[in-house]
């Protein structure tokens, strides 16, 4: 029975399953209002310290979610879930009161303000304290954890970059580097700057809300839940020797090898669906994924101006538009490979090594 | 006053008030009442970051969770306890590794780089969770755009922070870690020499782009993570990165007061 829980969790854990897995838990969730009350989350809480739990005993288990460095991860991911929690609890309520033609609560405050000492400054105060309390005693029983001496010549095997990274990391299986090490990481960051002047929904602004700003959160949550934290614990929990997926209780074995049974967009079309041979050009060669790139980037944002963005293309302008929607294609550019990937084993759909333009 | 006076602490404590250095420090009465609570706040240097008074709503702790605070605590925690380690710390091949050694095992008290790096984890962590309030209470709408924006390169150079860090133990686990990392920098579009369009970047048959040019070289000081890059990464986390972050916190921490202080609804 344990055996076959095991193997059931392990499977489910591969990206493809858990991925998809997530995706749907996050939207029901996110729109499920009796989930955000205590009781729920209490019930959350209590089986996902029961399922931690329990899994130790696991040593596979055991033996990769204690190591030093792995340990600020739990409890990122209990700390995550519980400030979604937190928000999300608090922008229902204030939709209940919204709806009842209230003010929300941080605008029904009986006094509208206090002196900063003491309110302000204790409470800062006592944060700190026991911040440097956890700090001390997490130090103590944890000790830094320390390697053998640098090395050139003899690469561990998996070699991880920081646990932060790991979701960039975790997007190489997907993106060349120069898309999922560059280009992405920059329009990361690009994109969370450019937030402010996309977003002009005026509503919001200083109070927990959902019913008022339903899409930015949803999109906003779905990028920092799905694509970066849960991609990081995939990274950190899930990847083993040669960056190849283990589930959570299976041993890193160096010698397993999955089967190379991936293939690029331009064998798809001239091999498998014209019965020719590849063209010798690079330029005839990619043409198909060519078109197909600059299908999603070029004629999408026309396409969803008309349609499903049509509220959003009228209120912000062309321009605004623009950037809002090549960011959001971006975004969705990752889950779009992913499934690609899973579905039809697509390795590229744009190859040209010669020039380390690969898509 | 007699010897008796002195060991009352309430009647000591009122004598050192009294004194002419005592009121050199700080200028106002004990914060009783308001006028001087206010005082508390406006006359001191630290303090002042805050305005004397503030939104109620603002400061309740389920609103802002503390951790924009926490953050910047936590900074200050890692620039003492890095201050420290630097005294034990060479950034050289040779020495590095057993240095960090000597930290945990000739150092007394020696849980400082334990207290460093895990400070560091939890730092990512807190500010990855004050965006996450930001966004939910939509506090990066106008006025606060700017200090939105701030607030993501100070993210950034959290995460450069930490990374720049991770290489300074010098053990298997630093090098690979920085050359997983830092490989990435090869594939930069045109200035990386295995990124799309650097082959294109040509004189007369000559790269211009090649692994002796490229930003990794720039990044690492060398084709790999050797000594140069120790070097390089040591500078970069102990001067030039926090002396930006602190310029930016700054500006943010102004900003937070210019733009009405913390956010709340309208």
């Amino acid at each position: 029975m344990i055996d076959f829980l095991k193997t059931f969790i392990n499977t489910i854990a591969a990206p493809e399953w858990f991925v998809s897995l997530a995706i749907v838990v996050f939207f029901v969730a996110l729109f499920w209002e009796k989930l955000w009350t205590p009781k729920p989350a209490l019930y959350v809480l209590g089986a996902a310290v029961a399922f931690f739990t329990v899994s130790l005993l696991d040593p596979n288990f055991r033996s990769i979610v204690t190591k030093a460095d792995n340990v600020p991860i739990v409890a990122m991911l209990f700390l995550v879930g519980f400030f979604i929690w937190l928000s999300m609890s608090q922008a229902y309520e204030n939709d209940r009161r919204i709806g009842r033609g209230e003010k929300p609560m941080e605008a029904s405050e009986p006094v509208s303000k206090v002196l900063v000492w003491p309110d302000l400054v204790y409470t800062e105060f006592i944060c700190l304290i026991l911040f440097t309390v956890l700090l001390i005693v997490w130090s103590i029983f944890l000790k830094a954890p320390l390697e053998q001496p640098a090395n050139p010549g003899d690469s561990p095997n998996p070699s991880k970059a920081p646990w932060y990274f790991l979701g960039l990391q975790e997007m190489l299986v997907y993106y060349d580097p120069w898309l999922a090490g560059v280009v992405f990481p920059s329009l990361i960051v690009v994109g969370l700057m450019a937030i402010p002047f996309i977003d002009k929904n005026k509503k919001g602004s200083g109070y927990y809300t959902f019913r008022e700003r339903k899409v930015e959160i949803t999109i906003f949550l779905f990028g920092f839940v799905i694509l970066w934290i849960l991609l990081i614990a995939t990274g950190t929990f899930l990847r083993g020797p040669n960056w190849n997926f283990f589930g959570p209780y299976e041993f890193w074995d160096v010698g397993k090898l999955p089967p190379l049974v991936n293939i690029n967009l331009s064998e798809y079309f001239w091999v498998k669906w014209l019965n020719t041979g590849l063209p010798k050009g690079w330029l005839l060669r990619e043409a198909p994924g060519f078109i197909v790139v600059l299908l999603y980037l070029l004629t999408l944002p026309p396409l969803l101006a008309r349609t499903l963005l049509r509220k959003y293309y009228e209120k912000l302008g062309p321009e605004r538009y623009a950037v809002m929607v090549i960011l959001l294609l971006s975004m969705g550019a990752l889950p779009v490979k992913m499934y690609l990937r899973w579905l039809f084993n697509l390795k590229y759909i744009i190859a040209i090594p010669e020039y380390f333009f690969n898509i | 006053m007699d010897l008796k006076e002195l060991l009352d602490p309430k009647k000591l404590l009122s004598y050192v008030r009294g004194t002419q250095v005592y009121k050199s420090a700080f200028r106002h009465g004990m914060p009783e009442n308001v006028r001087n609570r206010a005082l508390v706040v406006l006359s001191n240097v630290f303090l002042h970051l805050h305005p004397s008074r503030v939104r109620t709503s603002g400061i309740r702790l389920k609103y802002t969770w503390c951790m924009g605070g926490l953050s910047f605590f936590i900074f200050l925690v890692e620039v003492i306890t890095g201050l420290l380690l630097m005294f034990y710390y060479r950034p050289t091949v040779e020495y590095a590794y057993v240095d960090i050694i000597d930290l945990g095992e000739q150092v007394p008290l020696g849980i400082m780089r334990e207290l460093h790096r895990w400070g560091a984890h939890a730092m990512v962590i807190t500010v990855w969770l004050h965006m996450l309030r930001v966004f939910m209470t939509g506090s990066y709408k106008p006025p606060r755009e700017f200090n939105w924006v701030i607030g993501v390169l100070l993210l950034v150079l959290t995460l450069l922070l930490s990374f720049t860090g991770y290489l300074l133990p010098w053990d298997q686990l630093a090098i690979w870690a920085i050359t997983v990392g830092s490989n990435m920098a090869r594939a930069t579009p045109f200035l990386g020499h295995e990124g799309p369009g650097a082959s294109l970047l040509a004189l007369g048959g000559v790269n211009l782009v090649h692994s002796g040019s490229d930003v990794r070289f720039a990044l690492l000081g060398g084709r790999f993570v050797g000594a140069g890059a120790l070097l390089r990464f040591y500078v970069l986390h102990c001067v030039a990165i926090p002396f930006v972050a602190t310029i930016l916190m700054s500006i943010h921490f102004w900003r937070i007061r210019k733009d009405g202080g913390i956010s709340g609804p309208m």
